[in-house]
């Protein structure tokens, strides 16, 4: 199996008619953690939400290729066939469906028919999992995400990824409203899934999570682009002094979607 | 079309049907005097669904079957009961004729009597003279009234004060054949006794009008629990009125899980009524309106002892055509101090020319009580498909887990397990 590769040209991305990805582009391969950083109303979650191809979501122009084949063209879940995987920033609650159901669900969506996975595999690697992850057996009955702490649910996240073993996942503030425990294990999670056939790309606010795991590029987006890029130490330099050298040094007055430079 | 609504049964066919069939005297005495009341009493008037065109009087009356071995049972119903090592306490009823019959003798040793009702008619007569046609009155509608006089057959479940059964007692009402269904089941409960009671109706006749007029009846006496599951599949041919009522005393507990899948015009009037200090209900229902099915549910709660708790849970799936009205009724009677009544109505709507309405009303004639509900009418949640299907869940795959979630609160309840099973492919067989 080859590396995989995400290649973004120039997106531009509508929301409503309103213009949220301005022009963006990035490129991502197996091997490689990327991180995106920026203020709030940038567009990070707006671009994450469209690779994954939310329907509310309108590419407009430009072209994201994912091993070579046109992701735009591509329909959610052939987009997540292919490998791609989004943990959300705000992952949806489904009621009457357990966990368990669901994600035996999603791994034989991917296989033929026929070949689904045994119940005694499944559970296995589930137990397996939730283990590394320090979750509570109980998780895989309960309903998916009903009732799940902020916490839960961004834990939860990082279980379908485990399970799925997407080639490329985006983690859209996946440390957000994680304790530091907890921030550790879901950090543990991803360096497990690190190899050359996986490639990363996490969304977040702090250089917390960076210090568990250690991007190979820091990337800022600004007013819907990315206006920086760097090594880890980007994100050291933005921890400890803000967004506000960069706005200088670009001219960059208001940094949120809609305001030009 | 205009529908005659005169009922073609007369005194003489009623005196000649109840003798034929042996029946003591004062069941027969109890069809005449229904009979009469039937030519006078008015339909039932379900609120916001008009039923006047709706055949409830033309049909016929009677079918039979034939007492089989248990591999001789149809397929569908063994896929019900199980194995015949599972089917230890059943009762199968194929178009109005008991054909087959299983109950444990530990069960039996006990005291619990568990029998076909014209059986226990016969055997068991104060016991079913106590409770038939007590907790729905025989003058309560004209189909109510047209049930006493025609009823064919049914179950008789009596279990004793202090009984606590584990193991669930089961039924299967089978008809294959055009003729209605006409199916009384008495559910009583004494004193601190406790059972679960699962049924099934089944019937395979889609084309030629037929009707379907249902009467349960259920008694839990003070400190009783009884647990009522039903999965209703009566095929497109029927037209169906089931009235499932419950009378619980002191302390007693009813909880009802209702899969209601029939396919054919359905009114279904669920009511209980909690006369003792103390008592709780909580009935869950599920349905799947398809086609151009029209249907009217009514649960119901009247909360008259105090610190009587009652909870309604619906959920309702509508596709193509079909159009469902339900009616939450919580009534809270003077007197009923501190008592609780809650409720929840759920529309999933599946297509732009189906329709759902959900009513909750709270009635409420005294002060010191607690009372709530909720009530919605809605699609399939976009943000909830873009979550399962970007995990690689096609969007049809996704939509079945999203409506099975739905349906869930029932299906969940249902005490055996292959009832479980069969609701769950009923289910499927019906969104698909
Ligand atoms: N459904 C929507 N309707 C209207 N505007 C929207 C919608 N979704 C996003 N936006 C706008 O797009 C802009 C970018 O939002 P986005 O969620 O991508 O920001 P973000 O960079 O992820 O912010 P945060 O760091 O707070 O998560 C914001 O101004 C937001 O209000
Ligand atoms: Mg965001």
């Amino acid at each position: 199996m080859s590396a995989p590769n995400l290649k973004i040209e120039d997106l531009r991305v509508s929301i409503e008619d309103k213009e949220i990805i301005k022009g963006l582009d990035l490129e991502i391969n197996g091997g490689e953690i990327h991180a995106i950083m920026g203020p709030n109303g940038t567009g990070k979650s707006t671009l994450s939400a469209a690779l994954m191809g939310h329907p509310k979501y309108e590419v407009t122009s430009g072209k994201v290729t994912f091993n070579g084949e046109d992701l735009l063209e591509m329909e959610v879940d052939e987009r997540a066939k292919a490998g791609l995987f989004l943990a959300m920033q705000y992952p949806s609650e489904v009621s009457g469906i357990t966990n368990a159901d669901f994600l035996r669900s999603a791994i034989n969506a991917k296989r033929e028919e026929g070949d689904e996975i045994s119940l005694m595999k499944f559970i296995r690697e589930l137990d397996k999992k939730m283990d590394h992850l320090e979750m509570d057996n109980a998780f895989a009955h309960r309903y998916l995400n009903e009732g799940f702490s902020g916490g839960e649910k961004k834990r939860n996240e990082i279980l379908q990824m485990m399970m799925l073993e997407p080639k490329l996942a985006i983690l859209d503030e996946i440390d957000s409203g994680l304790d530091i425990d907890a921030l550790k294990v879901v950090a543990k999670g991803v360096n497990e899934m690190r190899s050359p056939d996986f490639g990363c790309l996490i969304i977040t606010h702090y250089q917390r999570l960076l210090n568990y795991i250690t991007p190979d590029k820091v990337h800022v987006m600004m007013q819907g682009r990315i206006v920086k890029s760097g090594g880890p130490e980007l994100a050291q330099r933005l921890e400890a002094e803000g967004y506000d050298w960069i706005k200088e040094e670009l001219g960059i007055k208001d940094e949120t979607v809609g305001q030009e430079a | 079309m205009s529908v005659d609504t005169s009922l073609r049964f007369d005194k003489d066919y009623v005196n000649g049907f109840s003798s034929s069939r042996q029946e003591p005297a004062w069941l027969q005495e109890l069809r005449l005097q229904a009979l009469e009341l039937a030519q006078n009493l008015p339909m039932p008037k379900p609120d916001k669904t008009k039923i006047d065109k709706w055949n409830f009087t033309d049909f016929k009356h009677e079918a039979t079957g034939n007492a089989v071995a248990f591999n001789e049972l149809p397929e569908d119903v063994k896929a019900l009961i199980g194995s015949e090592e599972d089917a230890k306490n059943v009762l199968v009823i194929h178009n109005g004729t008991p054909v087959y019959f299983a109950l444990e003798q530990e069960v039996k040793e006990q005291g619990v009597i568990y029998t076909d009702l014209l059986t226990a008619a016969k055997e068991h007569e104060d016991l079913v003279k106590k409770y038939i046609m007590k907790a729905v009155a025989t003058d309560e509608n004209r189909l109510t009234a047209i049930h006493a006089s025609l009823f064919l057959n049914g179950a008789f479940l009596y279990v004793p004060k202090n009984v606590e059964l584990s193991a669930p007692i089961q039924a299967v009402y089978y008809q294959d054949d055009e003729a209605a269904i006409f199916n009384h089941v008495i559910v009583a409960a004494e004193d601190n006794s406790s059972v679960t009671y699962v049924e099934n109706y089944l019937s395979t006749n889609d084309s030629a009008e037929s009707v379907a007029n249902i009467v349960s009846e259920v008694y839990a006496g003070a400190g009783a629990k009884v647990v009522y599951g039903a999965v209703d599949n009566l095929a497109k041919g029927m037209t169906t009125y089931v009235n499932r009522r419950g009378r619980a005393e002191k302390d007693a507990r009813i909880e009802w899980a209702l899969g209601q899948f029939n396919d054919g015009n359905t009114v279904s009037d669920n009511t209980t009524h909690l006369i003792g200090d103390g008592s709780f209900t909580d009935t869950k229902t599920v349905t799947i309106g398809r086609g151009d099915q029209k249907q009217n549910f009514v649960a119901q709660i009247f909360n008259h002892g105090k610190h009587s708790e009652g909870y309604i849970l619906t959920h309702g799936v509508m596709k193509d055509s079909a159009s469902s009205i339900f009616n939450g009724i919580t009534k809270i009677e003077h007197g009923a101090t501190k008592s609780h009544g809650e409720q929840t109505e759920r529309v999933l709507m599946l297509s732009e020319k189906a329709r759902g309405d959900a009513n909750p009303i709270l009635l409420i004639d005294e002060d010191d009580v607690t009372a709530g509900h909720a009530a919605s009418v809605g699609r399939i949640d976009p943000l909830q498909m873009f979550y399962l299907m970007s995990r690689g869940i096609s969007k049809a795959e996704a939509e079945r887990l999203i409506i099975h979630g739905f349906l869930a609160p029932v299906v969940s309840q249902m005490p055996l397990e292959s009832v479980k099973n069969r609701l769950v492919e009923v289910i499927e067989r019906k969104v698909r």
